[in-house]
């Protein structure tokens, strides 16, 4: 039990930062290798708004995911902007060097010693039983139903949302969407602004529940796996692979060794690279293959 | 050489003086002041400045290999501190082992370079672009992790020591030796890549970066040469490994993580794409900036203060450095250099500098 109850933590995880790289590669065809800094920026902006909200808890998750959406659309227009329409090569290099700028600036400002947001925000993190034998964080908990919560937002927000049809529009064909009045660049800073979002979420809620430190960004990086086997423009695709990718990480860890945490994401991608490079939902026209 | 009477200017006359490696007079002494200035250079140098120069070779040579696989083959590899490790781990583990020695080490970690490079280059032939970063940057973590575990399993847990290497009974352990060693090392990676690239092979990498179904239609075998450029720019990476092994005494999984892939990418992207003077102008670049950084920073008043955030203002730095070059600056210092070449060349005439050509 308490095995599948880790699995579903650490999916909920996963599929909370995935969600960030579909958003930005279905739309710009851009991979954000920033991401996991991104997410953790936003957990140290909690950080931040807990010493000045100390008592309001809500005020400063709300407060910090505002600013973390601004952070967001900023390096959408400041930077990501000009790299439009650039080499993929360029595109990647560009959010790698932005995640190191970020990973800097973070050193700089907070300090590598370890923070606890939690205890800034006179917050406790009890276990909770939820069935005999299984029991979680309170904070795991929440990150399980705030991942329900993006996922059903974000399913309602593409289909039926003016702003996501025309996020959908302009992933499958930037030409034509344009020629119908569609402002890309909006949607593209608004992609990154989302993606930010939910990437910061995550951040904090990891955050609250197990510290923040800026090593942190790996996990970003490895939840670009359940982004790929999912298929890189699915959402749907990224739940999927979020589950299988910490299926495999969690049993690897519990019966082989666990060393391995760390390269099981891998595995699982060059597998799927191997087998299916296009992943379990993705568009297979995406390969550009001859 | 051959001078048409009454032109001005240099023309080539002959496909042989196309291909020759220097061409006028002028080069030839260039070539020769620069090596002269080489030669020179460790009798005048302090000991710090000996070691800066050593590691500048060092990183020439993965340098000038990436450039080989990113800058003219146009494969995107995002694995290129993985085989560096292999290259290290390579003479570790047979040192340690086996007692090899480095004329035994030196091919081995080649070898086991240009197998590696099959096994990176092999998703290149399904994947493109993103898809093929990936699969290099996940095979990255493969051999970091294997390397991790050859160290905890056998237990140099905090790295494996290595002897330096000796010649006819003499080990070289001094700078001056190791500065001898480095730039013949990187002199021959440099010769090697500008042999190749005048050849058929350079050709075919062009033709193939530039466009692939094209390359194709023209009788060039895109797999092949696809799978040579890894399995070429592998091997010499992996040589980059050893040496670099051998350099520090010393190999531990931790200095091969993913930053130092981003920092060979750098030089490759700060030097300028597709040209081999690009690469060496960014190893140097990007391997004095973190010292420059730090001469600038305890210059500062205070510094005492600030040591402590040296590692983070290097960092941040260092990203900013590649968002201008990427943003502001694609052509990298090459480009750089050419504007200012062509700006005095055409001086009275041209006063908009013209765009250069990529390479």
């Amino acid at each position: 039990m308490q095995l599948i109850a880790n699995i579903i933590v650490l999916a909920a995880i996963y599929a909370l930062l995935a969600c960030g790289y579909v958003l930005i590669y279905r739309v710009s065809r851009v991979m954000n290798m920033a991401h996991g800094e991104l997410s953790v920026l936003g957990a140290y902006l909690l950080f931040a708004t807990a010493s000045l909200f100390a008592n309001h808890p809500l005020t400063a998750i709300g407060v910090s995911a505002v600013l973390s959406i601004a952070v967001g659309v900023l390096v959408y227009v400041l930077l990501m902007r000009k790299m439009t329409g650039e080499m993929v090569l360029a595109a990647i290099l560009t959010t790698i060097a932005i995640g190191i700028l970020l990973r800097g600036l973070i050193v700089l400002i907070w300090s590598a010693a370890q923070q606890h947001p939690l205890e800034a925000l006179h917050l406790s993190n009890p276990p909770i039983e939820i069935v005999a034998g299984a029991r979680i964080s309170t904070c795991a908990a929440l990150i399980v139903l705030m991942t329900a919560l993006v996922y059903g937002g974000l399913f309602t927000f593409l289909r039926f949302g003016r702003w996501g049809v025309r996020m959908r529009a302009a992933g499958q064909n930037p030409l034509l969407a344009s020629q119908r009045g569609i402002n890309l660049h909006a949607i593209y800073a608004l992609a990154w602004a989302l993606s930010t979002f939910t990437g910061s979420i995550a951040g904090m809620l990891i955050a609250l529940d197990s510290g923040l430190d800026q090593t942190m960004a790996v996990i970003g990086l490895k939840a670009f796996a359940p982004a790929l086997v999912g298929g890189l423009d699915s959402l749907a695709g990224a739940l999927a692979g979020a589950f299988i990718v910490a299926g495999a990480e969690v049993l690897a860890i519990h019966y082989i060794n666990p060393l391995l945490s760390d390269v099981v994401p891998f595995l699982v991608i060059i597998a799927t690279l191997i087998v299916r490079p296009w992943g379990l939902f993705g568009t297979r026209e995406e390969l550009d293959r001859v | 050489m051959s001078r048409v009477p009454g032109a001005s200017g240099y023309f080539r006359t002959s496909y042989a003086q196309d291909l020759a490696l220097l061409r006028t007079g002028f080069e030839r002494a260039c070539l020769a002041a620069f090596i002269v200035a080489l030669a020179a250079f460790p009798f005048v140098a302090s000991p710090f400045q000996l070691d800066l120069a050593c590691q500048v070779f060092l990183a020439s040579v993965g340098s000038l290999s990436l450039m080989l696989l990113t800058g003219y083959a146009g494969q995107i590899s995002l694995g290129h501190a993985g085989l560096i490790a292999a290259g290290a781990f390579t003479v570790g583990v047979l040192f340690r082992e086996m007692n090899a020695q480095f004329w035994v080490t030196l091919p081995a970690a080649a070898f086991v370079g240009a197998a590696l490079g099959i096994i990176f280059g092999l998703p290149s032939l399904r994947l493109r672009g993103l898809y093929l970063a990936v699969s290099t940057l996940a095979l990255h973590f493969v051999v970091i992790y294997a390397g991790g575990e050859y160290e905890s399993r056998r237990g140099f847990s905090t790295g494996i020591v290595i002897d330096p290497p000796s010649l006819g009974g003499v080990s070289i352990s001094s700078g001056r030796a190791w500065y001898l060693i480095l730039l013949i090392a990187a002199a021959a990676a440099l010769l090697i890549c500008r042999n190749l690239l005048r050849a058929r092979t350079g050709r075919a990498w062009r033709a193939i970066s530039a466009h692939e179904t094209v390359a194709g239609a023209l009788g060039i075998a895109v797999a092949r040469y696809k799978l040579l450029a890894f399995v070429i720019s592998s091997a010499i990476t992996a040589v980059a490994g050893a040496l670099f092994a051998y350099y520090r005494g010393f190999v531990s999984v931790e200095a091969f993580s993913l930053f130092l892939t981003v920092q060979y990418l750098a030089m490759v992207i700060v030097g300028g794409m597709g040209s081999l003077l690009g690469a060496i102008l960014g190893a140097t670049f990007i391997t004095i900036f973190p010292y420059v950084i730090e001469g600038a920073l305890l210059a500062l008043p205070g510094a005492q203060s600030l040591a402590g955030l040296l590692f983070a203002v290097n960092y941040a730095a260092f990203g900013l450095v590649m968002i201008f070059f990427l943003v502001l600056e694609p052509l990298g210092l090459v480009g750089i250099w050419r504007r200012v070449q062509s700006y005095f060349l055409l001086w009275p005439y041209a006063r908009r500098s013209p765009t250069g050509g990529r390479r």
